[in-house]
């Protein structure tokens, strides 16, 4: 991964199903839909305040993927130095498809995936408008 | 009649590879299956973006960090920012001493895969017995 590479930082909410969708579009985007240009890194890392993870996040361009509204992953990339090229939240998208009803947390159900597979489109096109970008 | 206080299950969740995952449905189906009425958690990154109430947790409840990987982000996290752990699981150890690899994605855990969630699973619910049991020493 390059120094200006576009890091994906997903939740890791574990309480309810958005948390679980925003790491399975994440990971949907890093191992196959962006694979190469784009990589991810744990969240728990930046709780630490582990000095590796918060010089990555300080040179890459960072999308956050939210579960819910306390959006712990924007803050902890803003704590820890990060700037925020894109954000997304679950909840959002849940809004925008109310006929989806995901409810497993431990394995997504058949509504929490397609929501994770509209998200992961989703994150995959801000991808490439931010490749297109200058840094 | 002693009333237990309930036990805090909180995983790291580690993105970066697949031990972060079987930290996460190992923890989940502990707090689902396993322990449902004894146990509670809580989003780890809370920690750091949330406020008195979140560092409250360990203090609140004896809590079991489960980490993916030698990093211990559970364990140092809850540390740093709330209280000492009562116990800790540290999948990677786990799997080096069971002589197990890790899965190949860290999205989609096959059969074999969630054999070895079952039984880290299983280690998390011995842990919390043992926590319990000195409940009423």
């Amino acid at each position: 991964m390059s120094e200006k590479s576009i890091l994906i930082i997903p939740c890791s909410g574990i309480g309810k199903p958005f948390g679980t969708i925003s790491r399975d579009a994440t990971f949907r985007v890093v191992d196959d839909l962006r694979k190469g240009k784009t990589e991810t890194d744990c969240l728990s890392l930046l709780v630490t305040g582990d000095e590796e993870a918060i010089k990555k996040i300080q040179l890459s361009r960072c999308i956050a993927v939210d579960g819910c509204s306390l959006e712990c992953a924007r803050k902890n990339i803003e704590i820890a130095g990060g700037k925020i090229a894109a954000h997304f939240r679950v909840m959002d998208f849940l809004r925008e498809n109310r006929s989806l009803k995901p409810r497993q947390i431990t394995i997504l159900d058949d509504d929490g995936t397609t929501l994770s597979k509209i998200l992961a489109k989703k994150i995959a096109e801000k991808v490439d408008e931010l490749g297109d970008l200058q840094f | 009649m002693t009333i237990k206080p309930k036990i805090g299950v909180v995983s790291c969740s580690g993105e970066c590879c697949s031990l972060g995952t079987i930290s996460r449905i190992a923890t989940r189906k502990v707090l689902e299956d396993l322990k449902p009425r004894e146990t509670v958690t809580i989003c780890l990154p809370l920690f750091l973006a949330g406020d008195a109430g979140e560092r409250n947790f360990a203090r609140k409840f004896p809590t079991v960090a489960v980490d993916g990987c030698y990093k211990l982000c559970t364990k140092k996290a809850i540390e740093k920012y709330s209280a000492k752990i009562a116990s800790t699981i540290n999948v990677e150890a786990l799997l080096d001493e069971w002589e197990l690899e890790p899965p190949v994605s860290r999205r989609e855990l096959t059969m074999k895969d969630m054999e070895v969630v079952a039984r880290i699973a299983q280690e998390i619910s011995h842990h919390i017995d043992l926590l319990e049991d000195g409940f009423d020493d």
